[in-house]
C-alpha cells in the first residue's frame, strides 16, 4: 500500500526567539517494511538534509538558525509504500545489541503493580506473552487523552487506568523488560481503519524482540501487530528519547505547539503525477 | 607495618631519596616550616583553590601543600609507565569494542548486561567511530603502592580527571623556591604536559578538519570546582577556554561566536560532563550544553574529548575486569595489578563482605572522592551494622576490598618529618600515540594513620619527583 503523509509541527512563541536548534527524526528509514518516496523535511521552508542513521539505524537530523522568528514550522511529507509483513519489522541498516533494550529509564522504571503485570502474563512461549501483554495494557489502560502528560511515567499511567498511546507503549515496555524481553518504544504515523485523516497527531506503539523471529511491533492502543497501515518514524528507549522533534530555544517560551498529520492512501492521481514528473 | 618510600626498617635512606635527605638536613625543621609558609603565601596569591575530580566540598580551600617531595627512581618509574600505557591502552580497546560488536562479553569474559544495562554507558554513542578509535585522551590511573616492588590501581578515571595543575605548579613552585635542589638536573621535568596534551588533542582533529587543528576547552563555568585548571591549562596551551553559550552547531560543525564573525572549531577538550553536553542528544533539561553538538560529533564535524559514554571503562562495577581486558586486546599479563575486590552483586561476594565487613573498605560503585565508603578496622559496630543494611538494600551498588597498607611518603610535621600515606595519579595521554610525562600528582593523608587522601577529607597534595638516572 502507498500512503501519503504530511506531518507539520508549529511551534508559536511570544515573542521572537534569538537561536533556534532541532534535533529532527522525521525521515523514514528504508525497510523491509516501507520504502519512502520522495520525503523531504522543511523547517521554515528551508531544507533539512542533514539526515544521518543515529546509533538505533533511524535517521537523525538537525537544524539551526540564528534569526529573530516568532513561529517554527517544520513540515515532514512525502510517500512510504507500506508491506504488511505479520508485524514483523526488519532490514534495519544498524542495530544496536539487544540488551541495550532491556534499559529501564525514569519513564519505564517499574514499581509492584508493573512487576505484578509482568508475572501476570509470563509465559515461556514469547509471541504469546507479549500478546497477553499487549491485551491486558489494553485492558487495563484505557484510552483517554488530558488525562495524563507527556512527563507520566508507565507505573502513573498503570495506577490511573488511562491514558493515551504513549502511556500504553511505556507500560508495554517496561513489562517486557522486567521479563527480560527486549522492548522498544515506537513513534510513526498510522492509517486510522476508519478512513482517511481521523488520526491527527503522531502514533506511539512498542517493538519487543523475539529470537527467530526478529522484532515485531506490538500497538497495545488498537490490539494489533503492526500492518501496511503504520508508517515507522524512530524509535527509543522511551518517548523522551524517541522524540521526533526536540528542539532547544533561547529567548523565549512556546506559547503553543500545535502538530497536524494528513495521512491517506496515495490515490490514482498522486501515482499519475509522480509518472508524469518521471 | 606500611613500606616507608624513604628509609628501609634499618634506618638506610633509600637512593633515590638521597637528595631530598640532605636538603631536609641542611634546612633543619625550622627551616622548612618558614618556607612552608612562603610556599603557601605563593599559592594564595596565584589562588589555586580547586577541589580534585569529583570530590566536592569547598571550593575556596587551599589543598594544603607538603614541601617533602615524593620521589621515584628511574627504574620504578620505567614499570609503572609501562603499566600505566598498558591500562591506558586495553581501557581504549575496551571502549572501542563495546560501542560496536562486544567482543569480549561475547567471548563471556564481562557480564552483558553490566555494560549495556550500566548508566554510565550511552547506547548514543553505538557503531560511530571516534577519530583514532581513541575515547579516552586523558586517563587517570590512581595507584597505591603496598611494597617496594607493589604498586596496585586503586581506580581509573577516564572522564576527565583532573588534578594535573597541581602536578606543574607544585613543581614550579618547588623549582622557584628551591633551585638548588633542581640545579644539579637530577629531576625530569613534567613542564611539557601542556604541549604534549595539545599535541594529543590535534591528532584527533575530526574528518571535516582542514588545515591546522582549532582546538578549545569548554568548561561549565567559573563556579566550577575545577576552573582554575580549566583556565589555567587553556592558557599554558595557547587556546581558547569556552563556555557552551560561546559555541553553536550549523552545517555539521562547531562555531564559536566571536565580535569577528563566527569561527570554526575542530576540537573540543570538554570538562562537562555528559548530560550536560547537548540538551538534544543528553539531559533535555540542561541549561548548560551546546545543542546540536553530539549531531555535529556523530558527523565527523568536530571531535569531544573525551568521548561521551567514556565513563563506562572507569565504572567501579567494571573496573574488577580490566586485567581480563588487558589480556584480552593486547595479549598480555597486566603489568599493574588491580586490588582483589569483591562484588556485592554476585552472592558469594555479598556473604563474605557481610561476614568481613569490618576489615574491608567498602564502597558504592557509583560514588567518588571518598563519600559513602566505610573503613571497617576504622568504624564503630553501629556503623558496621547501619552499612551492612545498606549494602542487603542494594548488594548491586556496592563492592569491597581488603584495607591496604599504603605506603608512606616524607611528610614535614611539627617538630619532625613524620610518614604518612600516599597515593599516586600519572596522567596518560592517548592520541595517534601515547605520551607520558614523568610524573603525576601525589596525594597524601595529611592526618596521622588515615588512609585516605581526598582533598575533601584531609588530604594534601606534594611534588612527584621521577629521577633521571
Amino acid at each position: 500500500m502507498e500512503l501519503s503523509v504530511r506531518h507539520q509541527t508549529t511551534y508559536r512563541y511570544e515573542t521572537p526567539v534569538s537561536e533556534v536548534a532541532l534535533r529532527l527524526r522525521l525521515q523514514p528509514a528504508l525497510l523491509d517494511n516501507q520504502t519512502p518516496r520522495d520525503w523531504t523535511v522543511t523547517v521554515n521552508g528551508a531544507l533539512v538534509q542533514s539526515f544521518r542513521p543515529n546509533a538505533f539505524g533511524d535517521g537523525e537530523g538537525f537544524f539551526h538558525r540564528r534569526t529573530g522568528v516568532e513561529e517554527v514550522v517544520i513540515v515532514a511529507a512525502g510517500l512510504v509504500a507500506t508491506r504488511d509483513r505479520a508485524g514483523i519489522v526488519s532490514g534495519f541498516r544498524q542495530e544496536a545489541p539487544l540488551p541495550v533494550f532491556l534499559r529501564q529509564t525514569p519513564l519505564t522504571r517499574p514499581d509492584g503493580a508493573l512487576g505484578d503485570l509482568a508475572r501476570s502474563v509470563a509465559d515461556p512461549d514469547r509471541l504469546a506473552c507479549l500478546h497477553a501483554l499487549s491485551a491486558q495494557v489494553r485492558d487495563r489502560i484505557g484510552y483517554r487523552s488530558g488525562t495524563t502528560s507527556t512527563a507520566s511515567t508507565a507505573a502513573e499511567a498503570l495506577a490511573q487506568g488511562q491514558g493515551v498511546c504513549q502511556d500504553q507503549a511505556h507500560v508495554f515496555v517496561s513489562v517486557a523488560r522486567c521479563l527480560g524481553i527486549p522492548a522498544r518504544y515506537v513513534v510513526g504515523y498510522l492509517l486510522a481503519p476508519e478512513g482517511d485523516q481521523a488520526l491527527r497527531e503522531t502514533h506511539a506503539w512498542a517493538e519487543a524482540w523475539v529470537p527467530g523471529l526478529g522484532w515485531i511491533g506490538f500497538d497495545a492502543t488498537n490490539g494489533l501487530c503492526v500492518t501496511d497501515h503504520y508508517v515507522r518514524l524512530c524509535c527509543g528507549l522511551d518517548a523522551q528519547d524517541a522524540a521526533p522533534v526536540r528542539g532547544s530555544v533561547f529567548g523565549a517560551t512556546a506559547i503553543a505547539i500545535q502538530a497536524d498529520v494528513m495521512i491517506g492512501v496515495a490515490g490514482p492521481s498522486a501515482d499519475q503525477q509522480t509518472q508524469q514528473q518521471q | 607495618m606500611s613500606f616507608f618510600e624513604m628509609q628501609a626498617p634499618d634506618g638506610a635512606i633509600r637512593a633515590c631519596y638521597a637528595e631530598v635527605k640532605r636538603w631536609i638536613d641542611e634546612t633543619g625543621i625550622e627551616g622548612l616550616h618558614r618556607r612552608m609558609d612562603e610556599a603557601e603565601a605563593i599559592f594564595r596569591r596565584i589562588g589555586i583553590t580547586f577541589a580534585v575530580y569529583g570530590e566536592g566540598g569547598d571550593p575556596e580551600r587551599l589543598i594544603p601543600f607538603d614541601l617533602l617531595p615524593r620521589v621515584f627512581s628511574r627504574l620504578e618509574w620505567q614499570r609503572l609507565e609501562q603499566g600505566i600505557r598498558q591500562r591506558a591502552q586495553a581501557l581504549n580497546a575496551f571502549l572501542y569494542d563495546v560501542y560496536h560488536r562486544g567482543e569480549i562479553l561475547r567471548a563471556g569474559h564481562i557480564p552483558q548486561e553490566l555494560v549495556y544495562l550500566n548508566p554510565a554507558f550511552r547506547p548514543e554513542m553505538l557503531g560511530f567511530d571516534p577519530p583514532g578509535r581513541v575515547y579516552s585522551h586523558i586517563v587517570g590511573i590512581d595507584i597505591v603502592r603496598t611494597g617496594p616492588e607493589a604498586f596496585e590501581v586503586l581506580e581509573d578515571n577516564c572522564r576527565t580527571p583532573s588534578g594535573v595543575s597541581y602536578m606543574l605548579e607544585n613543581r614550579e613552585i618547588m623549582t622557584r623556591m628551591f633551585p638548588g635542589l633542581f640545579a644539579k638536573g637530577l629531576v625530569t621535568p613534567v613542564d611539557n604536559y601542556p604541549a604534549l596534551l595539545l599535541k594529543t588533542l590535534k591528532e584527533v582533529a575530526p574528518p571535516a578538519c582542514k588545515g591546522d587543528p582549532v582546538v578549545v576547552l569548554l568548561t561549565p563555568g567559573s563556579l566550577n570546582s575545577a576552573y582554575y585548571e580549566h583556565s589555567f591549562l587553556a592558557d599554558l596551551m595557547g587556546i581558547e577556554l569556552v563556555e557552551p553559550m560561546d559555541l553553536f552547531v550549523e552545517n555539521d560543525r562547531v562555531w564559536k561566536k566571536t565580535t569577528a564573525g563566527p569561527r570554526l572549531v575542530d576540537v573540543i577538550y570538554r570538562r562537562i560532563d555528559d548530560d550536560y553536553l547537548d540538551p538534544l542528544a543528553f539531559r533535555p533539561d540542561s541549561l548548560l550544553g551546546v545543542p546540536g553538538l553530539f549531531h555535529a560529533y556523530r558527523a565527523g564535524g568536530v571531535t569531544l574529548c573525551s568521548a561521551p559514554g567514556a565513563g563506562i571503562a572507569d565504572d567501579k562495577a567494571i573496573y574488577v575486569y580490566v586485567p581480563e581486558m588487558i589480556r584480552f586486546y593486547l595479549g598480555e599479563e597486566p603489568i599493574l595489578a588491580n586490588i582483589p575486590t569483591w562484588q556485592c552483586g554476585d552472592a558469594e561476594g555479598l556473604a563474605y563482605v557481610l561476614a568481613h565487613l569490618g576489615e574491608l573498605v567498602a564502597k558504592e560503585v557509583h560514588g567518588s572522592g571518598g563519600y559513602g565508603m566505610l573503613i571497617g578496622p576504622h568504624a564503630t559496630k553501629a556503623e558496621i551494622a547501619a552499612y551492612a543494611d545498606r549494602i542487603r538494600a542494594n548488594p548491586g551498588g556496592f563492592i569491597a576490598q581488603p584495607t591496604l597498607e599504603l605506603s608512606t611518603v616524607p611528610t614535614l610535621g611539627e617538630t619532625a618529618v613524620v610518614q604518612r600515606h600516599a597515593d599516586f595519579r600519572p596522567f596518560c595521554l592517548v592520541g595517534e600515540q601515547m605520551r607520558l610525562v614523568p610524573g603525576g600528582l601525589t596525594r597524601v593523608a595529611l592526618t596521622e594513620g588515615s588512609l585516605v587522601v581526598n582533598s575533601s577529607q584531609g588530604g594534601g597534595v606534594k611534588d612527584t619527583w621521577v629521577l633521571r638516572s
